[in-house]
């Protein structure tokens, strides 16, 4: 019970579209809650970097704190975009078009937090 | 109900176009807009990424892309959506959990966000100008 923030009298009658709505909002404020640090984080070390040459920039994305700090960024950016988009998605299409954009937009966010992923790891293991 | 009931027009609310735009809706649109924008901008941040992974050659033309007048425009917008959204969030995350809902509440933060926002852009700027001239 305490996992939703239904009241008992509305989880006993299964008021609710699709009973996925409190989880939706709840992630989409916990990964908004991890973003203020990370992307905090993320502006100061381009702002550090500014003008700064290939070699330097990769010998600091391969420290363990910006590698681990830039992989949960990626994690926290696409989950947080996969939701809010959704959101925006569901608000504003009402033809079938509008399963096929969140389909595609879950898929697409899924396919590039990976690919921002593996880059970095590439980056941090390579030579 | 009945497939001719669901097609009957249904009563509108009068369109948005003949309300005078408050800083209410303004910075609620915006929130969704900024959003939105910068979506693209993770696009890019993992561009940028993997650029960077595959050397240095593939790394100096997401770089030179992004050093040209239209990649440092979009960069100086991208920026200021990003504290906007940022500054919106943190809005939204206090909303959540009960406080600051009074009118004057709501005026004071929003104008604050709007400042604030302003105020970590152009400091953003002046720092990495700085970093960059050094």
């Amino acid at each position: 019970m305490a996992s939703d923030m239904r009241s008992p009298l509305a989880h006993a009658m299964g008021l609710g579209s699709a009973k996925k709505g409190v989880g939706h909002w709840r992630a989409e404020r916990i990964s908004a809650l991890a973003l203020v640090p990370l992307t905090l984080w993320f502006v100061a070390s381009i702002i550090a970097h500014t003008g700064s040459d290939y070699a330097t920039f990769i010998a600091w994305l391969r420290t363990s704190i910006a590698t681990v700090a830039m992989i949960l960024l990626l994690i926290a950016l696409f989950h947080h975009t996969a939701l809010g988009l959704q959101v925006v998605i569901e608000d504003y299409v009402h033809s079938e078009v509008k399963f096929v954009a969140v389909i595609a937009v879950r898929l697409g966010c899924f396919a590039l937090g990976a690919a921002g992923i593996v880059a970095v790891l590439r980056i941090a293991f390579s030579g | 109900m009945s497939n001719s009931t669901a097609r009957r027009p249904r009563p509108l609310s009068p369109n948005i176009q003949i309300y005078r735009p408050q800083l209410t809706s303004v910075l609620s649109i915006v929130h969704r807009i900024t959003g939105v924008l910068l979506s693209g901008f993770a696009v890019w941040l993992v561009v940028w990424l993997s650029a960077a992974a595959t050397g240095p050659r593939a790394y100096a033309i997401v770089r030179g892309v992004t050093a040209s007048w239209i990649g440092q425009t979009l960069l100086l917008a991208a920026t200021f959506a990003f504290f906007l959204h940022l500054c919106g969030g943190i809005r939204h995350l206090v909303w959540d959990t009960g406080r600051g809902f009074k009118l004057r509440s709501i005026y004071v933060s929003g104008w604050s966000m709007v400042a604030a926002s302003v105020v970590l852009t152009a400091a953003t700027w002046a720092a990495g100008l700085f970093v960059a001239a050094r």
